[in-house]
Formats: structure tokens, sequence, C-alpha cells
């Protein structure tokens, strides 16, 4: 125990002695907080839109107005009849352009169908298929007003609208992406720090030759990764707490099961990532080999293949297989259970366990490649 | 020009003793390229819904088929009343409840409303307001279809001439996407990468190089031989110039060939505009390696401060336009952001230089001016 905390202090001390790495540490939970509340948003309005309409009819302007008055969209460009429209849409001046054909107004009077084209450009696919929704849902209410407007006219009664919508939004009502960003960023980020800041300072060790001096020491191996770890975990810990504080203060984040519960998954996630990168430490011998390394197996699988941002659902079969190995998936799970939807860890045993075996594993490896290497 | 060429073979015959370096230059990228062109895949489709159906008509089974034969929706599961939905959604088994309240198919006939709710689990934001617009739509167009029908039975009332029925116009939605017809959201992301591991790449292996020779301490060694400070700095930073370009030539030949990804404009122009971006990212590497002392600051302080935000802020991932406006600000400072036009530019697009002069020409000065200070900064530390 007493040789555990020597070597925890130790490298106590030497982290202390490089106050930029660990002010980046502790610093970058909160800024990618913000980073990621900035730029990640699924709300998709004000989209740029081209309107060329040759009809010039009242039908045509009650169109034109029911695109722009909706927010969704912005009137850009009205571009005259002849002009390039693929010209606007490739110079980024406006992503969709909506052209009202000639007889548009007549047609409808007429009862007929009456087309009207919309130009997308589809090189931004999400918002492309976003923007899809909307005119198509503007365009049926438009057929709806159009069709009671006939009844109306034909019986003299109106009819109210026939099915009633009612759409209900559950554990993050206001459909706000920082609500969901918080657990998948806990998530990324502690398996970040907790990989790369073990990872880097075993190889450190390795760099500079001190870590034979630590070899002849009387320690045990199990005794140097529990004394190295420590700190980190420690570490790791006051970055969870940095975000949760932050989230916060700064996007109304609340936590809204226990605490308690929240804490046991984020010390078993955090165990595991020490492992892994103790088990990097081992195989790297540079210090940029590590790191290169270590954002391959930490940050990119805790990004792409946990269900972050990506839905594992939509994934080929294959890779959905691979997902199984990464922690931070069965992590992510948890916290949006605990934190969203204020469950306890109830529901969340297999993902507990999954976690346990993940942490497991990798320690077992990790201690294995030591001792071998002391042999 | 012989000095300079000396720096750069002794550049590179570090980098090759390295030898463990060499995999991560070359296959990191392609295995990154891969991950990325499988995972990321926004693509809305058969979101799980778990259906309450208490009124149990043929209209009522009419509205689950309109939901389950869109590819959008796929049920999987069924419960008889509305509190059981809770369990679905909380253990993430479905993603959203499709309820048909009792007096749905009755159409009113019965005084009650016609009523459908949809629960969706909003704790992941994307995928729920897709989910909640195409619900929007199919309930919409079930009722459009309604009325038509009571307006068709109408036509049979008294006052109607039954010769001429009343019929209402319709507006037909004829969509044309253009440069990703089928809105695959791969086309996106995939060309989104080779910005990511050219900057990754040039920027992390620059800054560190020289970090690492102060560490070493053979810095001083450089600098006491007669080379001049811009011959040091161009030496050391070609040979990554040259790997960047051989990482083009890499991740477009599996983009293209691997994952289909139209090119649709000039290689050539590609790579040359690729150079414009280099000159910043090494730039960017130099003036980090200036700042710091230890190869690990210099790690961190690349992806950290420089890589992190510009991928964030470029929309080369997420959408500038989404953004506050104060922020979208901001990303005009950001040279990916024009890296980003371009790449999607040539790719998807086909443009030419007569569309994206002002990205290229905006790439050249920037680079050209954060160049000039990392140099400055680099020999007033060498004095």
């Amino acid at each position: 125990m007493k040789k555990i905390a020597a070597v925890a202090v130790k490298e106590l001390r030497q982290i202390v002695r490089d106050p930029l790495s660990l002010l980046m540490l502790l610093g970058l939970p909160a800024f990618m907080l913000v980073l990621y509340g900035f730029a990640l948003n699924f709300d998709v309005r004000h989209v740029a839109l081209a309107v060329q309409d040759r009809d010039h009819t009242a039908a045509s302007r009650d169109l034109v107005s029911a695109f722009v008055n909706s927010t969704y969209f912005d009137l850009a460009a009205t571009p005259a009849p002849g002009a390039d429209l693929e010209r606007l849409l490739e110079r980024g001046r406006a992503r969709g352009v909506l052209v009202i054909p000639e007889d548009y107004g007549r047609r409808l009077a007429a009862g007929e169908t009456a087309p009207v084209q919309l130009l997308l450009d589809g090189a931004d696919a999400n918002t492309a298929t976003t923007v899809l929704g909307y005119a198509g849902a503007l365009v049926a209410e438009a057929n709806t007003e159009e069709l009671r407007r006939t009844v109306v006219r034909a019986t003299g009664r109106d009819l109210p609208s026939p099915i009633e919508y009612r759409p209900y939004v559950w554990f993050n009502p206001e459909l706000s992406t920082t609500q969901f960003l918080v657990p998948g960023l806990m998530g990324v980020l502690l398996m970040l720090t907790a990989v790369l800041a073990t990872a880097l300072s075993v190889v450190r060790e390795k760099e500079r030759g001190t870590m034979e001096q630590l070899r002849v020491a009387p320690l045990r191996t199990a005794e140097l990764i529990l004394g190295k770890t420590l700190p980190y975990l420690v570490i790791s810990l006051a970055a969870a707490v940095i975000i949760l504080v932050a989230a916060r203060l700064l996007f109304a984040v609340e936590v809204k099961g226990s605490y308690l519960a929240l804490l046991a998954a984020t010390l078993l996630y955090l165990v595991g990532a020490l492992g892994l990168g103790i088990l990097i430490s081992t195989l790297a011998d540079s210090q940029a080999l590590a790191f290169q390394g270590g954002l391959l197996v930490s940050l990119l699988p805790a990004v792409l293949l946990s269900g972050f941002i990506f839905q594992i659902r939509t994934m080929p079969a294959a890779l959905q297989l691979v997902t199984h190995a990464v922690p931070a998936r069965y992590y992510l799970v948890i916290l949006r259970g605990v934190i969203l939807k204020g469950t306890g860890l109830g529901p969340y045993w297999d993902q507990m366990g999954a976690l346990a075996l993940f942490a497991l594993a990798t320690l077992a490896l990790a201690s294995l490649r030591l001792v071998r290497h002391e042999g | 020009m012989y000095v300079l060429w000396r720096i750069v073979v002794k550049e590179f015959l570090q980098l090759e003793q390295d030898r463990r370096m060499i995999p991560v230059i070359f296959v990191a990228p392609v295995l990154q390229l891969v991950i990325f062109g499988f995972a990321v895949n926004t693509d809305v489709s058969h979101v799980p819904i778990v259906l309450v159906d208490q009124d149990r008509t043929a209209a009522s089974r009419e509205l689950v088929d309109r939901f389950t034969s869109s590819s959008y929706f796929e049920l999987v599961g069924t419960e008889a009343s509305v509190s059981a939905i809770d369990g679905w959604l909380v253990a993430g088994r479905a993603q959203a409840a499709l309820v048909i309240e009792a007096g749905y198919g009755a159409g009113g006939a019965d005084g009650r409303a016609s009523r459908v709710q949809l629960v969706v689990d909003g704790s992941d934001a994307g995928p729920a307001t897709v989910a909640l617009g195409y619900g929007a739509a199919v309930v919409a167009a079930a009722g459009n279809d309604r009325l038509a029908r009571s307006l068709r039975a109408a036509g049979g009332e008294a006052g109607v001439d039954p010769a001429a029925p009343p019929r209402a116009g319709r507006t037909e939605l004829a969509p044309r996407v253009w440069y990703n017809p089928d809105l695959l959201s791969r086309w996106f992301y995939v060309p989104a990468v080779l910005a990511m591991i050219l900057m990754i790449m040039t920027m992390l292996l620059s800054a560190m190089a020289v970090v690492r020779e102060k560490e070493i301490g053979t810095m001083e060694q450089i600098m006491v031989t007669p080379i001049r400070s811009w011959q040091l700095i161009a030496g050391k930073l070609l040979p990554f110039a040259a790997i960047g370009l051989v990482q083009v030539f890499l991740v477009t030949g599996v983009a293209v060939f691997g994952f289909g990804v139209p090119l649709r404009g000039s290689f050539l122009l590609l790579l040359l505009l690729t150079q414009l971006f280099v000159l910043n990212t090494l730039g960017l590497g130099l003036l980090v390696s200036t700042v710091v002392r230890t190869q690990q600051q210099a790690m961190m302080t690349a992806a950290f401060t420089m890589m992190l935000p510009m991928v964030y802020l470029s929309g080369l991932i997420f959408p500038i336009e989404n953004m506050p406006p104060a922020i979208q600000y901001v990303t005009y400072a950001i040279p990916l952001r024009y890296y980003a036009d371009i790449i999607r530019g040539i790719f998807l697009r086909g443009s030419g230089l007569d569309v994206l002069w002002p990205q290229a020409l905006t790439l050249a000065v920037m680079g050209l001016a954060i160049l000039a200070v990392a140099s400055l900064r680099f020999r007033k530390r060498l004095d």
C-alpha cells in the first residue's frame, strides 16, 4: 500500500511539473463541450432558398409565402427565367431552388395536379434530407388547405382537420443537442484523457530510461500499475465533474438519476480505459507512436463506433459486431439512462457487465505484457 | 539548394528509423477512412417503433401500414396499453411509439376526435427530429386522403351537379437532387476524411519533428552548422508536404474505388489546391513547435487547440448554417473551412477554378501569413 502511494506521489509530482499538460487534461472537457454545443445542431433552419416563380398568380404567391414564412427557408434569390440555376447551387448562393411553372395557378383552379420542382444541392446529404422533409410537409399542408376550401365551396360546411397529430418527445422535450451530447462527450473525453495520459506517461519513462530504475525498484507489477494509474484516475474523475458542472452552467443539463450510479459506471469505465492506456504503452516505444496509437484506439471508436453521434443501428452488420468491443458503447447507454431518463443502474446490468469484462481483459493483457518484459 | 536537399534526406532517414511510425502514417489513414465510410451513416431509416392500437379498425390498420411501408419506420412490437411503452423507450428497444387512440376509425362520426400520438425518445435529437417530421408527413397524407374521400362523398349530396363532382387541385412536389441523387451521407463524409487525415498528419508531424530535436538536444548541433533558417524550415517541412501528397493519392483511391464516391472535378486541381491547404497546416504545426517544450505538449496543443476546433467549426462535418451567428463569423478564420468547400466542390459538384478561386486565394494568403509568423518566431528562438 505504501509502495503504491509512493509511486502515485512520484507520478503526481511529475504531472504538476508539466502544468500545460495538466491544464489540457482538465480544461479540454469544458472546451470541447462548448465547441460541440455550438457546432452540433440538428435544427436545420433558415435554409437559403431561391425561388423562380414563372406563374405569378395568387396561388403561386401563396405557395412561395408558405415556404418563406415557415422559418425553415430564407428567400436568397429570385432568378429570372432562363437563369443558370446550377450555378446558383454550385456557388453556394442557395441550397435549393423552387421552380413554379407557368400554368401552376390554372391547373390548381381546374382541380388538376400541378407539379412544382424543387432542385436541391445534395452534397450535404443530411441537410438535404431534412429540407426534403420540410418541403414535403409544407406542400401537404397546402394541399390540405386547398381540399378544405374546395369542400367548403361544394357543400357550404367546413370540415375540421380530420386527423389530429400529437407528437410527444420524452426525455429531452426541446430536442436540444447538448442534452444528448453531454453523456456522449463524457464517454469520449474520459476515454481520451485516461488512455493518452497513462500511455504517454509510461512511454516517456521508457524514452528517458527511467523505466529501468522503476523496474529494479522492489515493486510488484500490480503495485507499479496501480501507482502509475491512480493519479490519472483522479484527474479523469475531476474532468468528469468539470464536464457535468459546465453542462449544468452553460447548457442547463441536469443529472436526473443518482450520482452514485453515475460514479459507479464511470469508475468501471475508467479502469478499462486506464488498462488500455497501459497496454498501448507496452506496445509503443516512442511518444509519437503512443499518441497516434492512443488516438486510434480511444478517440476514433469512442466517437464513431459508440453511437455517440452516428447510430449503430445503421451500420453494416460486420461493423455492428465490432462495436461490441467498444466500451464507450455500453457506457453511453448507461449515461443516457442515468442523466436523461433518470433511471438507476437497474435496467443496465448487461452494460455494466460488459464494462467490467473490458476492464478485466485490458488489465490482464497489460500485466501479462509487463511481466513478460521483465522476464 | 544542396543544403536544403541534405536536410530533406536527413528528415526522411529519421522517419525511417522510427519504423513503427511508417504503418501509422500509411495504414492509419486507410483504416480511418474505412471505419468512417462504413460507420458514419446518418441516413435515418428503420426507426424502431412500438405500436399501441386502441382503435383496432380497418382505418387504424391502414395507418399502421402507411407507417411501416415507408422505409423510415420499422415495427418492433405491439402493446395493449400506453403505460407499457415506457419500458420500451427507457431500455432503448424502441425509439418511438405510435399510439392510435380509440375512435380513430370512426373519423369523428361518434363525436370523438381522430387522434394519433407519436411518442419519440428525444435523447438522440437528430433521428428524433427526422422521425417526428416523417411521422407528421405520414399522418398528413392519411388525413388528406380522408378529406378527398369526404369531398367525393359530398359530390353525391343535393345541390351539387353529379356530372361535375368538385375536385380539389393538388400541388405535387417533384424534387430533383443534384450532385448526390440518392442522398448518401457517405458521399458527404468520405471526402471530409481526406481533409482530416491530411491535417492531422502534416500538422502533428511538423510540430513534433522540431520539438523532438529540441528534446533530444540535436537542435544545438543544427544551429552551429552553416544552415540558414529558411533552409532549415523548408527542409524540415518539405518531407511532410510530400507525405501529405502521397496520402491524397491513397485516400482518393480508396474513396473513389472503395466507396464509389464520384470524383467529378479535376484530380490535378485537387492536388494543387491541397498544397495550398498543406501550407496552412505545416505553418500551424511549426507555430505550435515554437510555443511548446516537449513532444507531449506539442501533440496535445496541436490536437486539442488546433485540430479539434478546426474540424468542428469548419463545416467539414457539421453545417455552418446551423451554428449561432457569432460562431459563424469565427469560421471565416479557419483554413479548413475553405478546404472543405474545395474538396466538396471538386469531388461532388465537379467545380473548377472558376468557382473555387475565392477559396484558393484565401488559403494561399492565410497559408503564407501563418508560415511567415511561424518562421519569424522560429528564427527568434534560434538566435
